[in-house]
């Protein structure tokens, strides 16, 4: 038994991304009509052309209905797929295996969540009935636990440590200020972003992604096929999901500088695509920056520093647009919000836009003069200790 | 006959300043403290400390044949209260649990229940009245559990009671707060018939005051119990303080928490003479055996805090404006959170014992699982599992959060990683289970890794009128 992936079978042949922000004026319904319009626009081909559709999103529908009754999709099959905040990336995931397979010529993954609706600041998530014993911690407060246990374990001082998260902000604001589908399009002073009022342990208001809403939508056709619609496919090279043991919560070893579920999906991402040195082989990544200390854990997690030195390349600029690898260079859930269902494709059309050189003022030099193809993705959904993890590597050369 | 084999009293953390319901109001309050129980305790959670603590200091040996817990301020009505508590002592199912709840006088009437059968009674209370009155300023929050079986540490040697019918204090079902009548109406119902059940019970005992070493007079009528003090003719050091000036009284626990007090320092030998004003007056005399010196070391020992001990703690302050919002006096705007949904109870009913008990699995490894699963996360194994008590154990914080965001009636929350230190290990440095738990009773600006945490039960929030009882972990009160 083994896990095989998929490299090089099934393409990207269109792409469309709403803008993402505080939708008063748009249902969920507005929503996935306009990704999927651009999508399949962006294809050249008609709705009535795709014969199957992944629908992620997390709370803002039930069934394939969500999206075949706005669309008027006509009796064909639409699966709704749910994986935290994994979900646009489960969608994209298995739809991509759906091609593979043989089963259909061409289909849709799309995702899309309202977050802006509830009424509440924050993310809020339906709970299952239970016990009332599990610890109600906010998102941001499950998250805080990273950034004072990675201090403590290689020795940053509390100074050092607030400049590394800020830089992490500054940095992913830099890059959505370039961004007209961000919800937010400004740069945001290094001082403003220290200075902000504490929302959980060490996390400022600017230590966490927004709230808000959005779609995202991919048509992925055979990759033999995928020249008759573009002439710039994007391959998919690896995709690769992990749901952790959430032992982490429970075993007194485990130190909360580490996702291991984000290790293990990377690793099975990097030897289906053939990657050996990621830092050298991307050309670009776009991780989960839900709050900034994730960030500077998933740069180890992902073999983009070495253990106990994300914290310095960060403050080096490794990852800046024009570092030597550039993360989140669309804004990433920091300048975006993260409408949970269509985060992980939100994340895909940046690789669509980089990889095919439309990336306008953000395109990274490494890719337009052909230094480099490949682009990531990465998701985690859960918290510290219990998540769920999916690395995508994409790339605009077959073979 | 079965007498008081162990006791243990328990005072919530926090304190209110009385003068600062007079600075804010310009009325009521008054000089010293009362005890407040905090915004995630009631007198069923009250009732479980004093309840864990008595049955530490007792050990294994002793097994209650009754729970009996009495208080004015139940969590539930119609639904019993006392089963929470026998949930979370972990008691046996063929243990029955009873609530005698209402009025001040079923805390006696719990202890006779207890003592006539070997049972564990829990008297507990949280006093409060309208803003700005006598009973918001003068009551405390507080409870005591009183465990009887042979071979006690004060036998019972009598006991009276009067009874009188008078409308002298009430308060209709639902109401946050009681009326009195004109207090000079409660004395003339009250003083006689007092007296007549003290007489009664010095004769019931064979006694005279004099023989009486240790005398407990109280009620919820200050002024009656004051003129029947001073017409008893005990003398001053025969008097238990009734600690008005730091914690108020604890209304149904009061006399319990009295007799506690008494019976830290009491000698063998000596006798207590408890009487207890409510709609009437009980009377019981209690004499004080060899038994007591070799307990108070076993009860020291098991880490339980006298009662002098807790009043004199200054504990946590309150501010005058949480006090009100704690009680629901004071509804203030909540953070734009949803409110926490309310616990399903089948749920609750499959892991009562981890819920109330606080009961984790063990694997063969000695991997302790917190919540309790059935698979192992070592080795995979499905169902090898030892339950395994953790509620005594203590617990050192691996990491912590200050959470500004979550809801709370006392934000903010402060969430810890603890990991529970491994009784076997001597040195303390072995821990086995870890949970992600609230904390409670610290200081968000103080807690630090590596301090020291204990697990104490706490009503952590009610929604639909769903009581969310578990546990949380708070700052070790006494280091031994």
């Amino acid at each position: 038994m083994a896990s095989h992936g998929i490299r090089d079978k099934v393409a990207i042949v269109g792409m469309g991304c709403t803008p993402f922000g505080e939708h008063w004026d748009k249902s969920v319904d507005d929503l996935l009509i306009e990704s999927s319009s651009a999508a399949v626009s962006s294809a050249g081909v008609r709705l009535d052309d795709v014969d199957a559709f992944w629908l992620g999103t997390m709370g803002s529908g039930l069934s394939g209905l969500t999206l075949s009754r706005p669309l008027k999709i006509d009796h064909k099959p639409v699966t709704h797929v749910e994986n935290y905040c994994a979900t646009g990336s489960e969608a994209f995931r298995n739809a991509c295996y759906a091609v593979a397979s043989g089963a259909y010529d061409m289909v849709m993954a799309i995702g899309v969540e309202k977050l802006k609706d509830s009424g509440y600041s924050g993310l809020v998530v339906q709970n299952v009935a239970h016990d009332g014993s599990a610890a109600q911690l906010t998102a941001p407060a499950a998250f805080s636990f990273l950034a004072p246990a990675y201090a403590d374990k290689y020795g940053v001082d509390e100074a050092e440590m607030k400049d590394v998260l800020t830089r992490i902000a500054w940095k992913n604001h830099r890059n959505g200020a370039l961004n007209p589908r961000a919800q937010f399009q400004k740069e945001v002073s290094k001082e403003k972003i220290s200075c902000a009022p504490l929302v959980a342990g060490p996390l400022g208001i600017f230590d966490c992604s927004g709230v808000s809403d959005g779609s995202a939508a991919a048509i992925i056709v055979r990759a033999e096929d995928a020249y008759q619609y573009t002439d710039h496919p994007i391959f998919v090279k690896a995709l690769s999901f992990v749901s952790g043991p959430s032992t982490g919560t429970v075993d007194p070893d485990y130190d909360y500088t580490s996702f291991t579920e984000v290790v293990r999906s990377a690793d099975e991402a990097y030897a289906q695509a053939g990657i050996e040195h990621p830092r050298d082989e991307i050309a670009m990544a776009e991780v989960h920056d839900c709050f900034t200390p994730t960030e500077l854990v998933l740069m180890e997690d992902l073999g983009f520093a070495e253990r106990g030195m994300g914290w310095k390349e960060v403050l080096a600029g490794t990852f800046d647009l024009d570092g030597e690898l550039p993360v989140n260079p669309d804004g990433g859930l920091k300048s975006f919000g993260h409408p949970i269902g269509a985060s992980g494709l939100r994340m895909l059309f940046e690789a669509w836009l980089q990889l095919r050189g439309e990336a306008g003022e953000r395109q990274i030099a490494a890719i337009t003069n052909g230094d480099k193809t490949k682009a990531m993705t990465h998701n985690l959904g859960g918290s510290p200790g219990s998540c769920v993890s999916f690395v995508s590597i994409v790339g605009s050369e077959p073979g | 006959m079965f007498g008081i084999v162990g006791y243990a009293a328990h005072l919530p953390a926090w304190r209110l300043d009385r003068s600062t319901i007079t600075s804010t109001l310009g009325q009521g309050g008054g000089r010293g403290t009362r005890s407040v129980a905090g915004y995630d305790e009631d007198s069923t959670s009250l009732g479980v400390e004093a309840g864990r603590a008595a049955l530490r200091s007792l050990g294994e040996g002793f097994e209650p044949n009754l729970l009996a817990f009495a208080t004015t301020s139940p969590g539930y009505l119609d639904k019993t209260n006392a089963t929470a508590v026998h949930a979370a002592l972990r008691l046996d199912g063929s243990v029955a649990a009873f609530d005698s709840v209402g009025s001040a006088r079923s805390g006696i009437a719990a202890a006779w229940m207890a003592q006539a059968v070997g049972g564990l009674a829990v008297l507990s209370d949280v006093r409060t009245g309208r803003p700005g009155s006598a009973d918001e300023a003068g009551g405390g929050d507080g409870a005591v559990a009183l465990a009887f079986g042979p071979d006690p540490i004060a036998t019972p040697i009598g006991s009276a009671s009067s009874t009188a019918e008078f409308i002298d204090r009430w308060r209709v079902p639902g109401e946050s707060y009681s009326r009195q009548w004109e207090e000079r109406f409660g004395e003339h119902a009250y003083v006689p018939v007092a007296a007549e059940a003290i007489t009664a019970g010095l004769k019931s005992a064979e006694i005279t005051m004099a023989d009486v070493d240790h005398v407990v007079v109280t009620g919820l009528h200050a002024r009656s119990v004051a003129a029947v003090t001073r017409s008893i003719g005990a003398e001053p050091q025969q008097l238990v303080d009734g600690l008005a000036a730091t914690v108020g009284n604890t209304g149904a626990a009061h006399w319990g928490l009295m007799l506690a007090a008494a019976l830290d320092v009491a000698e063998p030998g000596q006798r207590v003479l408890v009487a207890h004003l409510a709609d009437g007056c009980d009377v019981w005399v209690l004499e004080v055996t060899d038994a007591i010196t070799a307990y108070r070391q076993r009860s020291t020992k098991a880490a339980v805090r006298t009662v002098a001990e807790q009043a004199a703690d200054p504990g946590r302050s309150v501010d005058y404006a949480s006090f009100l919002t704690w009680r629901g006096m004071l509804d203030r705007e909540p953070p734009r959170r949803p409110e926490p949904d309310r616990p399903a109870s089948p749920p609750s009913l499959r892991g009562t014992s981890w819920k109330y008990g606080f009961v984790g699995a063990q694997d063969d490894s000695g991997f302790v699982h917190l919540p309790p699963g059935r698979v192992s996360v070592g080795t995979g194994s499905i169902d090898e599992m030892t339950p395994v008590p953790m509620a005594d154990r203590r617990a050192r914080i691996a990491t912590f959060t200050v959470d500004r965001l979550a809801f709370s009636l006392a934000p903010p929350v402060v969430a810890a990683i603890v990991d529970f230190i491994d009784p076997d290990d001597p040195s303390g440095a072995a821990t086995s289970g870890r949970m992600q738990i609230e904390l409670t009773d610290c200081d968000p600006d103080t807690v630090a890794i590596g301090d020291l945490v204990e697990m104490t039960f706490r009503r952590l929030y009610t929604v639909d009128g769903i009581h969310n009882y578990f546990w949380k972990a708070r700052p070790v009160q006494r280091i031994d």
